[in-house]
């Protein structure tokens, strides 16, 4: 290794203090600097922050953007999720692959450009997308795809295929990204016509809860009835009751912004067009439960906000509203920093992504004892959504009362829904808790909806005997993702994409979600493909209850829905394709295929042909 | 005594220490949930799932879940047999386990839960992955086709043998111990004496020059099944 080389990871390693839980940052600016974290790479960081190099390697390979091998200049990353597909990302794909001259997973010989899949990236209202580094591109189509890689063999500058800006904040001087916010529908919430910027850069939600006491800004959030607005649900309220009730002086509160789960993209608009007053709920919630330090865990592909938002936090530094007395308030010292993901779904799990925060490979934890006692660093820690972060802040301006009379008894509030698929105008949509699901898809043009997710791969199927049903933790619950499928489309060939996407992005900790998604793909595949017998259903059945009830965490338990929901609404897709063996063997035995290796030993073809 | 707290496992009420885990408190009592990834004195790990019961109605790792008064705890209920046999069937198929020439046979705690559990084939398809054996140590194989992932190694190393031979990379269905070297096993200082080495339940990490040493029928598991030791309450007694 080069002694530049070498002196530029010690900087890049000095520049965290040789701390060893910033693996993240480090590992992130050696492979942008490097194009990968080579084996030399990971013994210099090592012997830097005093751990072992398999430590290193730990990190480097569990997340989809870091890598051991070398990647090009620019990485292209094309988006495949179902989405995607549905809008003609294949064509997309076709046009990169030739005009690159490489399929994907590989570099061009010149070493500059790669080409790779990614699962949804957040844009899936704007779909076919890509990332080119950290820069977003939007509708693309073969002919764009093809301009690009010219484009980029010219110049090599992802930031110059950006021509038009996007709206609102997407055409800020730090974003500068064509993605839109394609806001459809405000609610009386997050996006609300009276959540003016005016009241925010007063801090107006922040000086209200500081007049009170912490517990009385956890009695306002325990009263308006919150829940958790990732797609868990969990009351904030006790959330924050039983952190600041915990042992310990140093506390921590956590934003998460990994975003991960397909179909979801609704954060993305907050975090573009609200940030203060997610910034402000945080900080309401550090002085709840007694914290000074905030941590903004924001996914990798939202890199492109990145820039923005570290402004963000500097103007509320130089307004007081972040650092010592935070807006005069004597002895409430409060700051935020961003912590950058590095592409894992995963990390999406609260004590997943505190793992990442540690510096450590994303892999969730066990529990007891839940974050609220034993968090981040061993430290009483909450975790929240964006959006729960902003009902915090509207909660304490206009009090707890105003936000529970809206949505419904057991959900109050609205919902930001980011609609996308089969529909007219994808997008995101507030509702409040309690609409039902025919009202979204009318709202959305889905005049032909045959089948909606709701809450992502896992969450549910469900089919027009369901329409009726709400959006609401209790019913149709969703963290925000909601995806249409039209008449053309095919029920488990969506089944099968979200399993590949499982068996991705699984931390492979634990035996049933490890092994038993590939199982689980293994056998949809074979009933696909027509092979499959009416046993295979049970079989599903069973296996499925089993990932479910013996995983360790949201991941496994939530990973065979998309089988388990088919199987409950969409039985007869699968009774359709299924047939009783004639003879009793095996459809997907193939005995010449399997006697193939022995015959070519041999020299001859079995006697039985 | 007085901060004992109560349990009942299927239906036998049986005493616990506060901070305990049902699966320590049922050891104790001479009940045996069957487990792999959990080895006394290293930190429970929750990854192999085969200790899995209903805690109040939940399904738990016995390994990992601390016990509570009153908690009601079922461990032979034929749903919980289910899905432990389910998850010793995936971890068969998982790997490439051929007991048949296997040094560890007799002597394997994947195989003796097999033998308890009456598997004599597994439901799941063989997924035969591609993994590597690693001979390059003087002293020590690693055959990672036998690999069930129950980080033994990576805790005993660490907490036991104060070194950090092991650690996981990768992710999902390519998850793998890697050693703490740029190659291979030999150019780390793991040490045929390590824990790391003697605790590891299958044949995945094995002394050189030690073969097929024990007869059968001296071995292990040979006369009674995996968990008997528990059962006729060595624990208890040993305490």
């Amino acid at each position: 290794m080069s002694e530049n080389l070498e002196a530029a990871i010690k900087e890049i390693c000095q520049s965290v203090g040789n701390d060893r839980t910033r693996m993240m940052d480090i590992v992130r600016a050696v492979q942008e600097q490097l194009g990968c974290v080579t084996n030399e790479a990971m013994d210099v960081i090592a012997q830097q922050v005093s751990t072992h190099r398999v430590e290193v390697e730990s990190v480097v390979s569990f997340y989809a953007f870091l890598s051991r091998d070398q990647k090009g200049k620019v990485v292209i990353r094309l988006c495949n999720d179902i989405i995607d597909r549905m809008q003609g990302c294949d064509r997309v794909a076709q046009a990169f692959s030739d005009e690159l001259g490489i399929a994907f997973g590989e570099t061009t010989a010149d070493g500059k450009i790669t080409l790779e899949y990614a699962p949804c990236i957040g844009m899936c209202d704007q779909a076919p997308a890509a990332l080119i580094n950290d820069v977003v591109v939007t509708h693309l189509s073969g002919d764009a795809a093809r301009e690009i890689v010219r484009d980029l063999k010219q110049h090599m500058d992802p930031k110059r295929l950006v021509n038009t800006l996007g709206d609102g904040n997407n055409a800020h001087e730090l974003v500068q990204a064509m993605v839109l916010n394609n806001i459809r529908k405000r609610g009386s919430v997050i996006f609300a016509e009276d959540a003016r910027r005016a009241d925010l850069e007063a801090g107006e939600p922040l000086k209200k809860a500081l007049a009170m006491s912490p517990a009385e800004v956890i009695r306002d959030v325990t009263a308006a009835r919150l829940r958790g607005r990732g797609g868990a649900g969990f009351p904030t309220g006790m959330k924050w009751q039983f952190t600041r009730a915990a042992q310990g002086d140093k506390k921590y509160i956590i934003c998460n912004a990994d975003e991960g789960e397909p179909g979801t993209f609704k954060d993305r608009v907050i975090l573009t067009e609200c940030p203060d007053l997610l910034f402000e709920g945080m900080t309401i919630g550090g002085y709840a439960i007694g914290s000074d330090t905030g941590i903004l865990y924001l996914r990798a592909e939202y890199a492109y906000l990145r820039a923005f938002l570290e402004d963000v936090l500097q103007q509320r530094r130089n307004r007081g509203l972040l650092g010592k007395d935070v807006n005069g308030k004597k002895g409430f010292d409060f700051d935020i920093r961003i912590q950058m993901g590095a592409g894992a779904y995963i990390c999406g799990e609260e004590t997943a992504l505190i793992s990442s925060c540690e510096g450590l490979a994303g892999d969730p934890k066990n529990r007891p004892p839940f974050p609220a006692q034993k968090g981040y660093l061993g430290c009483p820690t909450s975790v929240n959504n964006v959006e729960t972060f902003c009902c915090v802040a509207r909660i304490l301006e206009r009090g707890p009362g105003w936000f529970a009379q809206i949505g419904s008894k057991c959900s109050p509030g609205t919902k930001l829904l980011s609609v996308s698929g089969d529909c007219r105008i994808p997008g995101v949509y507030e509702v409040p808790f309690g609409t039902p699901l025919t009202e979204v898809l009318k709202m959305v043009g889905a005049k032909d909806a045959i089948a909606v997710q709701v809450g992502g791969p896992s969450g549910q199927l469900v089919g027009p005997q369901d329409f009726e049903k709400t959006i609401c933790y209790d019913d149709l619950a969703t963290g925000g993702s909601v995806m249409v499928f039209g008449s053309d489309r095919n029920i488990l060939e969506i089944v099968d994409y979200f399993m590949d996407f499982f068996v991705e992005e699984s931390c492979g900790y634990c035996t049933p979600c490890r092994v038993g998604n590939v199982l689980l793909k293994e056998r949809i595949e074979k009933i696909i493909q027509g092979k499959g017998e009416p046993a295979d259903l049970d079989y599903l059945q069973q296996l499925g209850e089993t990932i479910k009830m013996a995983s360790r965490c949201g991941l496994g338990q939530t990973s065979p829905n998309p089988v388990l929901t088919t199987l409950k609404n969409f039985r007869g897709h699968y009774d359709a394709l299924v047939k009783e063996s004639k003879d009793g063997m095996q459809s997907s035995f193939d005995i010449r295929a399997a006697l193939g290796d022995a015959a070519a030993i041999a020299g001859r073809e079995s006697v039985h042909f | 005594m007085s901060d004992t707290m109560t349990l009942t496992i299927d239906g036998v009420e049986i005493q616990g220490q506060p901070g305990q885990t049902i699966l320590e408190a049922a050891e104790e009592a001479g009940i045996y949930i069957p487990r792999l990834c959990h080895v006394k004195d290293l930190v429970p790990h929750g990854s192999c799932r085969v200790c899995t019961v209903m805690a109040d109605g939940r399904p738990q790792a016995a390994c990992t879940q601390p016990i509570s008064n009153g908690m009601v705890v079922e461990n032979n209920s034929e749903k919980v047999m289910q899905i432990r046999r389910d998850i010793i069937e995936m971890l068969f198929v998982e790997g490439n386990h051929f007991c048949m020439f296997c040094e560890k046979s007799g002597n394997c705690e994947l195989q003796a839960l097999a033998y308890r559990f009456g598997i004599a084939a597994p439901k799941y398809p063989y997924l035969f992955p591609k993994r590597n054996v690693d001979a390059s140590h003087p002293d020590i194989f690693i055959d990672r086709n036998r690999c069930v992932l129950c980080a033994r190694c990576i805790r005993a190393s660490k907490d036991m043998d104060g070194k950090n031979v092991f650690q996981f990379v990768g992710r999902g269905p390519h998850k793998e111990v890697a050693v703490n070297a740029e190659a291979d096993l030999g150019d780390t200082d793991a040490d045929v004496k390590d824990k790391a080495v003697e605790l590891c339940p299958v044949g995945a990490i094995l002394k050189k020059r030690v073969g097929y040493k024990v007869p059968i029928g001296e071995r292990d598991y040979d006369h009674k099944p995996i968990g008997s030791d528990i059962e006729a309450g060595q624990a208890a007694k040993a305490k």
